[in-house]
């Protein structure tokens, strides 16, 4: 086991690698070092010479990935590649384009994005799965009938719908809760409700069919059959063996996003002014930041590549005749 | 005039038209498609995409009219595009108002001052150019001229519609070889094997629902119109290709890709199979949002330094489109590759593969020969199964800011200009409200597609 | 019936609100975005869009960031909050300083010398004693006289967010030093000033520092250093005459010098900052002085989260700055000097909070969470009422709520510039200036204003927007070439003589004579936003009216910046914002030696006119009077008839306050306006739980509808489970 975890670690890193000159080179071709400094100079009033100082400043006036100038090993070192990506290895972000320290925003800006994810992972697990099971219980009602045709139309509702909508009404027009914005402790439930509510709903048309279609199959199952044949009432079929074997594959499937959550939501959190990783990747992508979309790039691998490996663990975990060749 | 997005639409539904060509002489393949085709939702659904697709269709037919002659009569072409859809709905496209009126108003939404003869100035909401403009007293007129429009538009469209029941009913009525009123009976009874029944009240309802729409579009601007005074309910028609082309192109530009990638893998196993394996899982890794801003951002770069390449804002449009589907597909081909890889290794175990390799046959010629035609039905489901979260995600990716070209009309483009309309007072919501009704007839009908194709090719999941 | 229901509906929510009232037992309202205690505290709550780049006075240069560190950072002087037109006032200088002029030999000339005779002017600025910084740790010293905290340990810096959370905390009294220090901060290569190309034209010897600057910084990073004691380095043109005193030396006649004076750029830097934030360690935590300024202001940022929100707390040392005792007319009516003479600031805290979008931030204004706010255009009909005469007043509805309208004209142009170095559209021959000239008729600004900027805003005559001197109003300003005098009104000329003229360029119906192809126009944009469609489809049309196709080209602002300097664009907007009142601001961006392509300047139609160029050179440097005047009229009718701009818009701004806000006046100069202000937290406590009480009838009434849905199933599966099952009953 700790040595199939072990070859999946080290099989990871090419990937990182490829992904590291993936975006390096899709970043550096839009994006002239020339480019970065005039966004990060502003409009009024910048001379050649003020580019020329703020890349030598940040080591933007590097060759790209071999320095022929140099000597030895300098000729790989003392590029911007190396400078600049090589240090993601050992999580040493660096400083943003902007002058701020990236593992500081990063560990800031994690907790509001998990306060926020968590919430709408667990509530959300739990509300699909109790609206899959109602109308599992109430199969062949006229409310399973309804209810599978709101849950299509929910899901071929743009997400965008929900938020404009929560936030008009909720927000605007109930004054239930703060429109947007964030605040630490207890505070954040009232920044949090609405888009918490706003994330399971959204999500709530395709997951609960999922869950319904494999609560189906396990309950036309042989053995479910038997215990309801023993009389066994509906709810307590469905709990004890339809829930129970059912959550397997939902678990398993689940496992990969659980790393994710870190990364935040990005239309949520720009949407209500939700100071997380989701928010500051946009912001990165808008201000065109080189290092810190770099760093967002990077830890979304490495979390996606952490959510493949849980997956395959919670697998053997779960079934003991998959076998980890 | 055509556009690159034209020529791979037509280009798709030309290989749609062999495939079913195909489909129907394979048993292995007739049976699944046919269980979709006797699916009622499934089929109803159809008749609602097709209703789409004939709009995306009639608007990929571009042209350029004449504008100026030069003295060596030599024609010289506008700048500006048509298609056919622009033609049929010239009179909303020309019918522009100065800024916001409300759906089927007869007066601007705001208040302007106004210069009276006198000399006199007034704020008021004036009367429209052309919503309503054929009334003397629309105070009074208005209404009761809404109902009839909307009744003869209503008589219209069943009128057209039953023209075509009657005509599929003779036709029917050759295969089956009976009578006329005997195929219509057993069509009004629901006796046929298709779902012919649902189909036709379906096609009833959009029948009568665009003659209403017709008939009131002649006089009024049915959705309102936005802030610069554009028919609302043209760009929610212009916005259906669009979406058809996302939804589709997406999936067909990464088809040659997705092929290689995946029957090789599949096939030869080993190193190459680990080299695709490595190469989706990097590509999966790269958060998508990121992936298509570098993409998008890459393209402007070239259109900046190339710009003798594009004559037209529309032509600069187009391959802006096409490039976000590039884009899309990049970050969305994997699934696909994978059940291609899946598939293609479930083939290499047939007998017929395994007698080609034992004869000698060489590599290639096994893959297009005995492979290829094997796997291309799931392209087609692949397609479908995509369509609606492509056409979603456009929505998003217009709020992010790297969408389609902002002068392209699209429902991301839309709901995200009329998002900050809600702000208003007193409300402007009929660009979110079109915006929101056409994007979910068509992402719900592909849904509900996509569930019939699902269930007649995964029996396992066939939901009772 | 709609109606009725409506109304029965409503009945019940008002019971039902009344409930939930009854059962949180209090007024305060849910939706309050800040901390309970909060609530009547004399804070004044205001929005940030985007967080700062940078808060170092030495290199911010933007509105935003001046919002914040103009109320923090005090350059030696300021603008007059309540005169106009605008007025330099000392700040922390005794006197707005006069320059001494001196010709190439060094000797004196008098005040009026002719500019071309000025080899040097000198300002000397003396600034008052007894001011004193806001407490920092930066100059906290232990008993024994040493730094406390300049040289820190990665682990004394392991925990801290802010360099407040530091113990210690001390000040010291403003010297001349300082602002000594802060001018040579201009030339350093790691600030990398905004103003160091346009102040190293001016300053004697600020070059010459910079380069020496690069050399030293280049050998002390490769020594591992962080940090330049500037003090070691003498700059020819700036001279510390004693402890309050200090001279700048400036190139030539260059009178708007004393308008740079009232930016932060000249604010004092204290050495003992720089060297504290120049510790790695902080660096590594974000404590740097780009985003912890240290200034005398009557504000100091405490907390400084750009993720969130930032904090400007009173500074306890503040030197006791007075309100204004005087004022334009009209001031003492309105009540802006009922606090004359009393102690600045008022307000205790400002809480500026990240809100990106404008929904949410004028909803929340209307909630009363925002003190004072602008009107986004989609906000505007609900707020203002435009009269018939065009007189603006508020809504009924806003009315209602006690808030009030203020209104200016910004000093502000956003124009269509046309690249003057283009084949087509440029060109100083008679066919290009006719065909801009037919083009700015064409372009209706006047409908622009009406729908995409609710008319806030009245179309620009010439370059100089109105406030400046040298805009003339009435019919004495009007642009002869697009408008006619009719009516006492300006109003544009006719299409047909805009069609007349684009037939004259060679262009009949938007066709070229000469080789029959339809004229075709490109504008190079940045595109993206929401409203940019509607922008370009309407400009689409105009160019239509006259039969030329626009093409748009848009692309991103790095792409279409490309594009300005290598000159490929064609037809653009553009504007700028004054950064000082004076009209020299505005004409240098016609001026040819500041062109965009050639000079890498800021005239970004790279317009080129030699007899305009001479005009300015002679305009520079005079004081405002009638030959100033007469000069600039020359300038402006030539820059008309060769109309390198359609010239635009100049913009107006419009900002409501609640109720509960005092002493507020527009103030398009000055940026350190916050301590003037002042608030009543208790009405805003009241005014807020009144327009915010919770409506709850809308979940009760979806639970009701859910439980509808649901219970009938239930009963009839009860009724299923009651029945004994039909098989297997044995058990």
């Amino acid at each position: 086991m700790i040595a199939y975890i072990v070859r999946r670690v080290l099989y990871a890193i090419p990937i990182l690698i490829g992904v590291n000159l993936i975006t390096f080179a899709l970043f550096f071709v839009v994006n002239t070092p020339d480019d970065m400094a005039r966004m990060h100079l502003g409009v009024k009033r910048v001379t050649p010479e003020a580019i020329e100082r703020w890349k030598r400043e940040r080591g933007y006036d590097l060759p790209l990935f071999w320095n022929g100038a140099a000597e030895g090993a300098g000729k790989l070192t003392e590029t911007i590649f190396y400078r600049k990506s090589v240090r993601l290895f050992v999580f040493d972000f660096g400083r943003s384009d902007r002058g701020r320290d990236i593992g500081e925003d990063i560990r800031q800006r994690m907790w509001p994005s998990l306060a926020l994810a968590v919430p709408v992972f667990l509530a959300g697990l739990l509300t699909h799965v109790t609206v899959a099971l109602v109308l599992v219980l109430f199969r062949g009602s006229y409310l399973d009938a309804w209810g599978t045709v709101t849950l299509v139309v929910l899901m071929s509702i743009s997400a965008l719908f929900y938020i404009i909508a929560g936030q008009y009404l909720v927000g605007k027009l109930m004054h239930l809760v703060p429109i947007s914005g964030y605040a630490g402790g207890l505070d954040a439930v009232r920044f949090l409700a609405l888009p918490a509510a706003i994330g399971i709903l959204a999500n709530l048309g395709a997951n609960a069919r999922w869950y319904r279609t494999l609560f189906l199959e396990e309950a036309d199952k042989d053995y479910v059959r038997t215990a309801r044949a023993k009389g066994l009432g509906e709810l307590a079929v469905l709990f004890r063996h339809v829930l129970g074997n059912a959550m397997i594959p939902i678990l398993t499937g689940v496992v990969a996003v659980l790393p994710l959550l870190f990364m935040g939501s990005l239309l949520l959190e720009s949407f209500f002014a939700i100071p997380g990783l989701g928010s500051y990747t946009i912001d990165a992508i808008q201000a065109q930041d080189f290092a810190e979309v770099r760093a967002m790039v990077f830890l979304g691998s490495v979390l996606y590549i952490a959510g493949l490996l849980l997956t395959d663990i919670s697998y053997t975990l779960v079934d003991p005749r998959v076998r980890l060749g | 005039m055509l556009l690159w997005t034209d020529a791979l639409l037509f280009l798709l539904i030309a290989g749609l038209v062999a495939f079913a060509w195909h489909v129907r002489r394979t048993p292995h393949l007739r049976e699944p498609w046919g269980r979709v085709a006797r699916s009622r939702t499934g089929m109803c659904a159809a008749v609602v995409l097709a209703a789409y697709a004939l709009v995306g269709v009639a608007d990929s037919l571009h042209f350029r009219l004449p504008a100026s002659q030069g003295p060596d009569g030599r024609v010289h072409w506008s700048a500006e595009v048509l298609s056919v859809l622009d033609l049929a709905l010239a009179r909303l496209r020309a019918g522009a108002e100065k800024t916001y009126s409300a759906p089927l108003a007869v007066r601007l939404h705001v208040r302007e001052t106004v210069e009276r003869p006198d000399g006199t100035r007034v704020r008021e909401r004036p009367r429209l150019r052309y919503g309503g403009a054929h009334l003397a007293d629309p105070d009074r007129e208005r209404w009761p001229d809404v109902a009839r429009r909307a009744l003869a538009g209503a008589a219209a469209g069943l009128a057209l519609w039953a023209g075509a029941a009657a005509a599929l009913a003779a036709a029917l009525a050759r295969r089956w070889g009976i009578a006329w009123r005997a195929a219509l009976a057993r069509l009004a009874a629901g006796r046929t094997e298709l779902p012919w029944r649902p189909m036709l009240a379906t096609a009833a309802a959009l029948a009568v629902a665009a003659g209403v729409t017709a008939w009131l579009a002649a006089g009024y601007h049915v959705l309102g119109t936005d802030k610069v005074g554009e028919d609302v309910l043209y760009q929610a028609l212009k916005s259906v290709r669009t979406g058809l082309v996302i939804g589709t192109l997406t999936t067909l530009l990464m088809l040659p890709f997705a092929l290689a990638m995946g029957l090789s893998a599949g096939y030869f196993g080993g190193r190459v199979d680990d080299l695709v394996q490595y190469l989706y899982t990097t590509l999966n890794s790269i958060p998508g949002v990121l992936l298509i801003a570098a993409g998008i951002l890459m393209l402007q770069v070239y259109m900046a330094s190339h710009p003798e390449l594009f004559e037209t804002t529309a032509a600069r449009a187009d391959l802006r489109l096409l490039f976000l589907c590039a884009v899309l597909g990049v970050t969305s081909w994997t699934g696909l590759c994978r059940m291609l890889r899946g598939e293609t290794l479930k083939l290499r175990e047939v007998e017929y593969v395994q007698a080609a390799v034992a004869l000698g046959t060489g590599h290639g010629a096994i893959l297009v020969r005995h492979v290829l035609p094997n796997v291309l039905h799931i392209v087609l489901i692949s397609v479908v199964l995509d369509f609606s979260a492509l056409v979603l995600a456009e929505a998003v990716l217009a709020y992010v800011g790297v969408g389609v070209d902002p002068t392209m009309t699209s429902w991301g483009n839309m709901i995200n200009s009329a998002r900050l309309e809600l702000a208003r007072e007193p409300v402007v919501w009929w660009t979110l409200a079109a915006a929101f009704v056409f994007m979910l007839g068509l992402v719900l009908a592909a849904n509900l597609f996509a569930d019939a194709v699902r269930e007649a090719f995964d029996p396992r999941r066939r939901v009772r | 019936m709609e109606e009725a229901l409506q109304r029965g509906w409503r009945g019940r929510a008002a019971a039902l609100a009344a409930l939930a009232l009854a059962a949180a037992g209090c007024a305060e309202p849910w939706n309050n975005p800040y901390p309970a205690r909060e609530a009547r505290a004399n804070i004044y709550y205001t929005d940030f869009q985007e967080r700062p780049k940078h808060l170092d006075p030495a290199r911010s240069y933007s509105s935003n960031e001046y919002a914040i560190i103009a109320n923090v950072y005090e350059p030696p002087l300021q603008y007059h909050y309540l005169k106009r037109p605008y007025t330099l006032v000392p700040l922390t200088a005794e006197a707005v300083p006069k320059p001494r002029l001196y010709d190439a030999r060094g000797r004196r000339l008098p005040d009026d010398a002719p500019a071309a005779q000025v080899a040097e002017s000198v300002y000397e600025i003396r600034i008052r004693p007894g001011i004193r910084y806001q407490p920092h740790p930066a100059f906290a010293r232990g008993p024994d006289g040493r730094f406390l905290y300049h040289h820190l340990t990665a682990r004394e810096a392991a925990r801290l967010r802010s360099p407040y959370d530091l113990p210690v905390r001390a000040t010291r009294e403003l010297t001349a030093a300082d602002y000594v220090y802060q001018i040579k901060r201009l030339a350093h290569p790691a600030v990398a000033s905004p103003i160091y190309g346009l102040m190293s034209e001016h300053i004697v010897g600020l070059r010459e520092l910079g380069r020496r600057l690069e050399a030293a910084w280049r050998e002390a990073r490769a020594r591992g250093e962080r940090w330049l004691d500037l003090r070691r380095f003498a700059l020819a043109g700036v001279e510390l005459v004693d402890r309050y005193t200090f001279r700048v030396r400036i190139r030539g006649h260059y009178p708007q010098f004393v308008y740079w004076l009232a930016m932060p750029f000249f604010a004092p830097m204290p050495w003992e900052a720089e060297r504290f934030y120049a510790q790695g360690v902080l660096a590594e935590r974000n404590i740097v002085l780009d985003w912890f300024p240290v200034g005398t202001g009557p504000y100091m940022l405490t907390v400084n989260n750009p993720n969130r929100r930032m904090v400007l707390e009173r500074n306890p040392e503040f030197h006791g700055e007075r309100y204004p005792a005087e004022g334009a007319p009209g001031d003492h009516a309105a009540g802006l000097l009922a606090d004359a003479g009393r102690p600045l600031p008022f307000i205790d805290r400002v809480v500026f909070s990240l809100e990106r979008e404008e929904i949410p931030r004028w909803n929340k204004f209307l909630q009363g969470y925002y003190d004072m706010s602008g009107i986004s255009e989609d906000a505007f009909d609900q707020a203002v009422r435009v009269g018939a005469g065009g007189e603006v007043s508020l809504t009924p509805a806003l009315r209602a709520k006690g808030i009030r309208l203020q209104t200016a004209v910004l000093a502000s142009v956003y124009y269509l510039g046309f690249n003057m170095l283009d084949p087509v559209v440029g060109g100083l021959d008679e066919r290009g200036r006719k065909l801009r000239r037919a083009i700015s008729i064409a372009l209706d600004y006047e409908e622009y204003i009406s729908i995409f900027m609710n008319g806030r805003g009245v179309p620009a005559q010439g370059p100089i927007p109105p406030g400046i001197f040298g805009h003339e109003e009435g019919e004495a300003g009007i642009n002869p070439y697009v408008y006619e005098w009719r009516d006492g009104r300006a109003r544009r000329r006719p299409l047909a003589e805009a069609r007349r003229l684009l037939a004259e360029a060679g262009y009949p119906g938007g066709v070229d004579a000469r080789t029959g192809k339809p004229l075709v126009l490109h504008f190079d944009v940045t595109g993206g936003r929401p409203d940019d469609k509607a922008r370009l489809d309407w400009f689409r049309k105009q160019f239509a009216k006259l039969g030329i196709q626009l093409v748009v080209r848009a692309t991103d602002y790095n792409r279409f910046q490309e594009k300005m300097r290598n000159g490929t664009a064609q037809i653009f907007t553009w504007g700028w914002n004054a950064d000082y009142p004076d009209p020299e601001n505005f004409l240098f961006l016609l001026y040819g030696p500041n062109g965009k392509v050639r000079h890498g300047g800021e005239n970004a139609a790279n317009y080129a006119n030699p007899e305009f160029d001479r005009l300015f050179e002679r305009m520079r440097a005079m004081p405002n009077g009638p030959e100033r005047l007469a000069l600039i009229r020359r300038m402006v009718d030539i820059a008309r008839r060769d109309a390198p701009w359609v010239w635009g818009v100049n913009p107006k701004a419009y900002r409501l306050l609640h109720a509960w806000v005092g002493n507020a006046k527009p103030n398009l100069m000055a940026n350190n306006t916050l301590k003037y202000l002042r608030i009543d937290p208790h009405l805003r406590a009241a005014r807020r739980a009144e327009w915010n009480r919770p409506v709850l009838w809308p979940l009760a009434l979806l639970a009701l509808a859910l439980a509808a849905a649901v219970a009938p199933a239930v009963a009839q599966w009860r009724r299923q489970e009651r029945r004994p099952p039909l098989e297997g009953a044995g058990s």
